[in-house]
């Protein structure tokens, strides 16, 4: 049975200033024209959003955790649950599903039907090789690092490229216990 | 490799049907996106000239895409042809659509015959953006100025657009004009138009 959350993302969501989506979308495809441009290649430009996704991620948890009440997570599968029902909810208003766990609990896919980074979009032919929501994943990385999670989290599955949903693969590496900035000793 | 060996499942995009336009995501979601734009173009630029043009180019993009959308969605695929018409449009309409609410107001200015300001006492991209003393007047709602030039300009009125702080008394945080300069030879053909219908 999934545990009870102190908030659930629907009232979260609820309690936020929202605007409308299509600013978001097409802002975000504002952003991806102009890395086009400037990058050329679509490596560089997967890199970049990686990289945007991370600098926002670091930003994010902190809002997540102060808005959400979320207790600290049992265990990464919670915490897998936590980012799809909760927190896709509160920023970007869609929920994601969790699955394909493999046996050691480390490794987990986040599904997301709705996007709405995705609307209106298309891929050229010229383009092929660009993971359009890559920002996304760099959100999902950014933030479990700073709660002490090292994770790798790759593309399963893209709208943009013939599957019918997307899927972020999301795999745990290390667990990195806090440090602290001073000696106990001195 | 994904998608790869697979036929392409989903339909042409231009099939799908338009989206209502409720949507909604978190103010948040969409203020840690704007700052990364801004964030990345700093470091594309050496002055603050330039960081304003791209930010205005950005905003450029959206307002092409914008005035498509709400011309075929709200107005039903009318085209406007007058100018305050398409001012009213872009005071309102869009301003509803893409910042929920319509602009604070609409003015004609008082120097010029081709100068119209919409000014808004916050604009939402501005909500969390503090701008450095050291960057002086450099404001973020060039990126709005961008989208009302995008829509000015495909709905076929030509016009340079810039947004300024304006600083109001009693309030701390200043207020942002947009300021709309029309293009000289839209004024010309304008007047043309009107001396011809009366004469």
């Amino acid at each position: 049975m999934a545990p009870a959350f102190p908030r659930s993302g629907d009232a979260i969501f609820a309690n936020v200033e929202r605007v409308n989506a299509e600013l978001l979308t097409l802002t975000y495809g504002a952003i991806v024209r102009q890395l086009l441009t400037d990058l050329e290649e679509v490596e560089e430009v997967n890199k970049q959003l990686d990289q945007m996704g991370y600098n926002i991620g670091i930003r994010l948890i902190d809002e997540f955790l102060a808005k959400s009440n979320i207790t600290r997570c049992v265990d990464f599968r919670e915490t897998a649950e936590v980012i799809a029902k909760v927190g896709f909810k509160m920023f970007l208003g869609v929920t994601a599903s969790v699955t394909s766990w493999d046996t050691e609990g480390t490794c987990c896919s986040l599904l997301l039907e709705d996007n709405p980074l995705v609307d209106f979009v298309e891929l050229p032919d010229t383009c092929q090789g660009l993971y359009y929501c890559n920002i996304l994943s760099g959100v999902v990385r950014g933030a479990l690092e700073m709660v002490s999670m090292k994770t790798e989290v790759t593309w399963v599955k893209d709208m943009l490229r013939g599957d019918d949903a997307f899927e972020l693969q999301v795999k745990l590496l290390k667990q990195v216990p806090e440090e602290y900035p001073y000696k106990d000793d001195e | 490799m994904i998608g790869a060996g697979k036929m392409k499942q989903y339909t042409n995009v231009l099939d799908k049907p338009l989206s209502k336009g409720r949507q909604e995501v978190s103010l948040s979601g969409f203020a840690y996106l704007f700052s990364e734009l801004v964030q990345y173009n700093q470091t594309q630029v050496d002055n603050i000239g330039e960081l304003e043009r791209r930010l205005e180019d950005a905003g450029y993009a959206v307002g092409v895409r914008v005035l498509e959308l709400l011309c075929h969605r709200e107005k039903g695929n009318r085209r406007e042809t007058r100018l305050l018409g398409i001012l009213s449009f872009v005071h309102s309409t869009v301003w509803k659509v893409l910042f929920g609410k319509v602009a604070d107001s609409l003015e004609k200015g008082t120097e010029h015959e081709d100068e119209y300001m919409i000014s808004e006492k916050e604009l939402l991209v501005n909500r969390f953006i503090s701008v450095p003393k050291d960057m002086g007047s450099f404001n973020c709602g060039a990126f709005v100025a961008g989208i009302v030039r995008g829509v000015l300009d495909n709905a076929g009125f030509p016009a340079v657009v810039t947004a300024h702080f304006v600083p109001v008394d009693g309030q701390q945080r200043p207020r942002t004009t947009i300021l709309i300069k029309f293009a000289e030879e839209w004024l010309l053909i304008t007047n043309r138009y009107y001396e011809e219908k009366q004469g």
